[in-house]
């Protein structure tokens, strides 16, 4: 930690000062900071996800995931967000390849299977209302319903930025600002994607199986 | 007269002009001191036409050390709120013996603790520790900003948003009563009903929003912005205690949002996470608020002990000692600080493995703790040491923290905690860390970095005064609540019976008022101060004989913080730069890059207040309304893509000029 | 105690008052215990201090004398600017601590698992084993909104705020609660421990002394929480069958509409007995079904373990397991209110229904907004049907 590591003496003065400017550090910190934002977000899930694994069970005499869950539906739900991820990939290569307008059709098609996804879970969380299950019923719908429509929050929200990107991206083209702004809603629309194998998985999986 | 009564409903949720305590005295005084306090500053704002500069300059401002100074000032502000409800807790209790009940109904009192622990933590401790990170790390780092400056606007301003609801409370309705963790089953809608609870979800929730993108904000810059040169080994070591705190922030406010979203959840929605009945569970509670709160004690002090860090090798004139230790000590801290929590309940009845397991685990963190102490000891030790105030203030820190840790670590053994958890005693513990390593730590960063941030030096004689009134305050005010937890007496209480307690009490009291003096002094310093700011200028921009980086440039700093940015070859940098003949370059400026202000900050923040105060009282329309404006405001920001400009090369150079005449000049 | 001596310097004339009435009727209880456990729990505290101190007063004393020896106008000291490193210290200062905590950790490890208060006794004093074939004292305790039930099992009495045990007898306490957190404490017997709402937590302790001591909740539980104590009585053997028979021959009984009007809110009852109560109730209060109507949490759990239920029987079963919201339909303010759910208005200083009055509060009732007599129902006038006051000398 001296100054083993500088130039060795009667060598020319160190350098203290770069004369010539650095570029400024923006798309590095933006991919960075979004990741922690994701890692962030990611720790409130995993709160969710504990609660659900605490009261889970706690049915208080009342329905229980068996008899609520109806697998083949959440299975189709399931495929559209996968497939929304996977056009959304197709939107990013075409991103590379600066080719505006796939980009947007992809772009479309993605919002599109976003937004079934979050309609086929407002038809659920309506026919679980008619079930005589709404949060208030017991400790383990209010877990279930706070951790699904918490993604499923997410999810709208990528939609809503999905289209002011759309918007963007129309407006000024790919540039270099707004294929940032892709990659970051990249990230959250595939951690979003991650998230609901994961409620897939722990609500619906082992509470039906069970 | 009842679609009256609707429509009342309708536009005003559950508030009425009741609502508003104009007939109790204490909430009198308290608003004509506001009103008369706020109308003196809006008239100096006024009389100086102060207006124009202040949104230019201030409110807009995306310049971190802007930003920094406004948090501290934010912090000081608040913890006058804070302190005065320390000071009418111990009257109360000073009197309210046997058949005197004092002046505070527990109604009322209950109110008081609540909000002053609440304030002291997250509206006083955690601005000062996000201030001082906002000015000092960028120009620690030799960077012009930090990674996400519109953010960090953003969040300081949705910080204030918080404060103000809790300032409201005040004034309209109530604050909660449920103690400063809100813990349930006691927060439930049905045992606290009334806006109370829900004030206080609010204001954290939309604090806490701006901490933890201030957290992601500092991280990013930490990490990508650090000058060439500047290995992780070679960061100053503030800026390393500010990595770890950041880190635990973004690793633990997220649970916080998430537990208070679910206590909002069973408050507004009526599930059933915490309440008794329909298989809720409110240890669950205790366990996630504490896996945030256990962590949030480091958020506080980690940066502290940075600055004590700082100020000992400066004063010293010496290297830290033991650097590498010093950054090791912090990393275990960090990652020790997320298995500790439930030492915070011992009492719950866990079992005797669970419980020793934590309490262990509680006792290993006191060992990093101790080497730092060591470090600062040894940094000492072969120097050549400066008392100047901020010195004064480590040596007072190092004697009072060392006391606080042993009782830490006593409550930290499960047996002992069974005696003394909920008593005074350990009230007297966390005060004694909070005041004796946060407080002290926050107030020697201040005194500090004050001649960096504004050019001039704070008074030394009324910073002594205030420092001596702070610690003969402080032991006053905490020994003997050591002494009534050693005698069974338990927190929160309103009254007490036995007539034997009292001198304790008193004597606490007495502390509460020299803390007060203390107080004041320090208010005064700052006046001194600033009327004789042409006796304290510090032309030299160096006024302490710095080691980093931010002793290099001039004081206050430029906007751009360095013309040519620094290139580093030691962690103590500016004191490798001046041993080895460091030449200021004069000439072959260059435009700088720098964000533009926005006032997207300060309204997106102002839309949350609406909105919080909209959710408190029950004003849907509203609510919906600032809802939808947030969403608006914010997708209007990112269609603006025009948010830099360029510094002109020439402007550079006459900032540079005017500093070259000064450095003569000094 | 040490804290204070050691910043005497200064304070010294301040403290000597203090001091001195301290000495002279000291009531340092958690120092001065009357129970094993407690002065188990005291001898923990003092070795923990004791060891701590090894490392705390070198560490404050060579703070000082560095910060005086290497101050700037002493130029006769050594000055090493680049003095910052050196393996030796650095061993030491991690090691130190370490073999300190090392000998802490040994002492929590088995002070935890021998003073679990879960853990039956299996002494009574330091010399003494626990008698074999000694049935422990059962108590079950109940925290109340501001007010401590005590009911034992083995006698078929209850009381109010006061509880009594034989000296050198172990105690087994069973401690819950009836709507929020609450904790057990007794400073001079042992340790507390948190009372909550449908759970059971337990204490196991003795006394070891005659004498009357106070307990109290710790743990902030709303309004009346300052006068939520109880008194604790070690008596002899005649001592406490005496207790016992007094309770039994008090005409109080709690039964189940005697224990729903002592479920609402009353803060600084008076010790009141009951020579018997109604069969099951602590049952019903850990289960949260102190009405017949509703559903114990057992059967819950066991209709859950089940698989639930569903349509009709799950409709039902929701009405019988609400208990959060009885004291709000009763139209009793919430332990933790505020405006405008308090209807006091924001701060005021009326006092809800319940609670002991303060008449040195100021003007009771500003705005004419609560009725008349919210004020004069304190000290539980309404609710002493059906436990009888206990007689002055207990209840010092």
């Amino acid at each position: 930690m001296m100054h083993a590591d500088t130039a060795p003496p009667g060598a020319a003065a160190p350098v203290f000062y770069q004369t010539d400017e650095e570029g400024h550090h923006s798309e590095g910190s933006t991919m960075l900071g979004f990741w922690l934002y994701l890692m962030s977000d990611c720790l409130i899930f995993a709160t969710l996800f504990a609660t659900y694994g605490v009261l889970g069970r706690s049915y208080a005499a009342g329905p229980t995931p068996k008899e609520l869950f109806d697998l083949p539906g959440i299975a189709v739900n399931t495929a559209m967000l996968l497939f929304s991820s996977i056009t959304y990939g197709f939107a990013m290569l075409e991103m590379d390849r600066d080719r505006v307008k796939q980009t947007q059709i992809w772009l479309a098609v993605t919002g599109l299977f976003g937004a079934a996804f979050v309609a086929l879970e407002i038809r659920e969380f309506v026919h679980l209302f008619h079930e005589g299950a709404p949060p208030w019923r017991s400790a383990f719908l209010s877990s279930f319903y706070t951790l699904v429509s918490t993604h499923g929050l997410h999810v709208s929200m990528g939609i809503l930025w999905l289209i002011v990107l759309m918007v963007q991206v129309s407006k000024h083209g790919l540039i270099v600002e707004n294929k940032r702004r892709l990659m970051c809603l990249s990230m959250f629309w595939h951690f979003l994607d991650l998230i609901w194998i994961g409620v897939f998985t722990v609500v619906y999986l082992m509470g039906v199986l069970e | 007269m009842f679609a009256n009564l609707d429509l009342q409903q309708l536009l005003f949720g559950r508030f009425t002009i009741e609502q508003i305590p104009y007939h109790e005295p204490i909430l009198q005084a308290t608003f004509a001191g506001v009103a008369v306090v706020g109308l003196a500053v809006l008239g100096v704002i006024t009389y100086y036409r102060f207006w124009g500069p202040m949104w230019r300059d201030w409110i807009t401002s995306i310049d971190h050390k802007k930003i920094g100074i406004m948090y501290c000032i934010f912090a000081s502000v608040m913890l006058l709120r804070g302190f005065a409800d320390a000071i009418l807790m111990r009257s109360q209790q000073a009197v309210a013996f046997g058949d005197q009940q004092g002046f505070l109904p527990p109604h009322h009192y209950d109110q008081i603790f609540t909000a002053h622990g609440m304030i002291m933590i997250f509206f006083v401790a955690m601005p000062f520790v996000t201030g001082l990170m906002n000015f000092a790390v960028p120009l620690q780092i030799g960077a012009r900003d930090v990674a996400f400056p519109f953010l960090n606007n953003f969040s300081f301003w949705m910080t204030v948003a918080g404060g103000m609801l809790v300032m409201v409370s005040l004034f309209v309705g109530e604050f909660s009563r449920a103690t400063w963790l809100a813990y349930p089953p006691l927060s439930e809608a049905s045992m606290s009903p009334g806006v109370g609870v829900d004030y206080y979800i609010w204001a954290l929730q939309i604090a806490g929003i701006g901490t933890l993108l201030s957290g992601i904000n500092l991280i990013a810059t930490i990490v990508k912005m650090r000058a060439p040169g500047m290995t992780m080994m070679k960061l100053p070591i503030f800026v390393w205690s500010s990595l770890c705190t950041n880190i635990l922030i973004v690793a633990a406010f997220p649970i916080l949002t998430a537990v208070l979203a679910m206590l909002s959840l069973d408050r507004y929605v009526g599930t059933h996470f915490f309440t008794n009945d329909l298989g809720g569970n409110a240890m669950l509670y205790f366990n996630l608020i504490w896996i945030w709160g256990h962590p949030e004690v480091y958020i506080l002090i980690l940066p502290a002990f940075g600055v004590f860090s700082e100020i000992t090798s400066t004063f010293c004139g010496k290297r830290l000692f033991g650097y590498t230790s010093m950054v090791y000590a912090l990393v275990v801290i960090t990652i020790l600080a997320y298995l500790v929590w439930l030492h915070h309940f011992f009492t719950m009845g866990s079992g005797a493995d669970v419980n020793s397991f934590f309490g262990i685990t509680t006792m290993i963190i006191s060992i990093p703790t101790g080497a730092k102490i060591f470090n600062w000891m040894f940094t000492m030790y072969r120097g050549r040491i400066r008392f100047e105030v901020p010195m004064m203030w480590v040596v007072a820190f190092i004697v009072t923290f060392v006391i606080g840790g042993m009782t830490g670590v006593l409550l930290a053994v499960p047996p002992a905690d069974f005696v003394l958890h909920n008593s005074l005693f350990l009230i007297a513990h966390f005060h004694n860390v909070i005041i004796g390593g946060v407080l002290f730590g926050m107030f020697a960063g201040v005194t500090f970095w004050f001649p960096k941030a504004f050019g001039f030096k704070l008074d030394d004689f009324w910073g002594k005064v205030a420092l001596g009134f702070w610690v003969t305050g402080f032991y006053v005010a905490f020994m003997p609540l050591y002494v009534l937890g050693l005698m069974g007496v338990t927190r929160r209480m309103q009254h007490f019976d036995d007539p034997s307690l009292q001198i304790w009490f008193v004597i606490a009291a007495i502390g509460a008022a020299l803390i007060a003096c203390g107080i004041a002094s320090q208010i005064v310093m700052f006046v001194v101060s600033i009327r004789n700011r042409d006796k304290l200028r510090d032309l030299t921009g160096d006024p302490w004989g710095g080691r980093t980086l931010e002793w290099s440039t001039s004081s206050p700093p430029p906007d751009y913080n360095f013309a040519f940015t620094p290139v580093v070859h030691d962690s103590d940098a500016w004191w490798d730069m001046k041993n080895r003949g460091f030449a200021r370059p004069m000439t072959g400026y260059k435009p700088i890059h720098m964000p533009k202000n926005t006032a997207t900050g300060a309204i997106l923040a102002g839309l949350n207040f609406a909105f919080g105060i909209a959710m408190i009282w029950y004003v849907w329309w509203l609510a919906a309304l600032s809802f939808l404006a947030i969403f608006v405001v914010a997708i209007a920001h990112t269609f603006n893509y025009k948010r830099d400009y360029y510094i002109p090369a020439d402007t550079v150079s006459r900032t540079e000029g005017q500093r070259t005449r000064e450095l003569e000049m000094a | 105690m040490r804290a204070p001596a050691r910043r005497g310097r200064r304070l010294l004339p301040l403290l000597a008052l203090p001091l001195l009435t301290m000495l002279g009727g000291c009531n340092f209880v958690v120092l001065h215990p009357a129970g094993y456990v407690a002065e188990q729990q005291r001898n923990l505290v003092l070795a923990a201090t004791g060891l701590m101190l090894l490392i705390i007063v070198p560490v404050i004393a060579f703070t000082l004398i560095f910060a005086w020896r290497y101050r700037a106008t002493n130029e006769d000291a050594v000055y090493d600017p680049e003095w910052h490193h050196s393996t030796q210290l650095e061993v030491l200062i991690w090691t130190a601590p370490l073999m300190i905590i090392i000998a802490l950790g040994a002492l929590t490890w088995i002070g935890t698992h021998t003073l679990d208060p879960f853990r039956p006794l299996s002494k009574i004093d330091a010399k003494r084993d626990v008698p074999a074939g000694t049935q422990p004292l059962e108590i079950e305790a109940v925290a109340m909104d501001w007010k401590w039930l005590f009911l034992y099992p083995q006698y078929g009495i209850a009381t109010v705020n006061e509880v009594a045990a034989p000296v050198d007898r172990p105690i087994r306490f069973k401690i819950t609660a009836t709507d929020v957190m609450n904790t057990f404490y007794v400073p001079t017997l042992a340790g507390m421990v948190y009372a909550m709402p449908g759970m059971q937590t337990q204490l196991h302790a003795v006394i070891n002394r005659e004498g009357a001591w106070e307990g109290r909740s710790a743990h902030y539980s709303g309004a009346g929480f300052s006068n939520m104590f109880f008194k604790f009585h070690g008596l002899t053997n005649e001592g406490f069958d005496q207790w016992i028979a007094k309770a039994k021959a008090s005409n109080g009984v709690l039964t189940q509409e005697a224990y729903l009007k002592l479920e609402e809110p009353s803060e600084a009852e008076p010790a009141r007995y009951y020579k018997s109560y109604m069969q099951g109730l602590y049952d019903r209060i850990i289960g949260m079904c102190p009405r017949p109507d509703q559903m114990c949490v057992g059967e819950m759990v066991k209709i859950d373990a089940r698989g639930g239920a569903s349509g009709e029987e799950a409709e039902a079963n929701y009405k019988r397991l609400q208990y959060d919201n009885r004291l709000a339909e009763r139209g009793i303010e919430g332990p933790g209110a505020t405006a405008p759910a308090s209807g006091t208005g924001p701060h005021g200083q009326t006092q809800p229904e319940g609670m002991r009055p303060r008449p040195d509060m100021g003007n009771p009732d500003v705005r004419g907004q609560t009725s008349p007599d919210s004020q004069g129902k304190g000290s539980g006038e309404g609710q002493s049907e059906g436990g009888q006051i206990a007689p002055k000398q207990l209840n010092q």
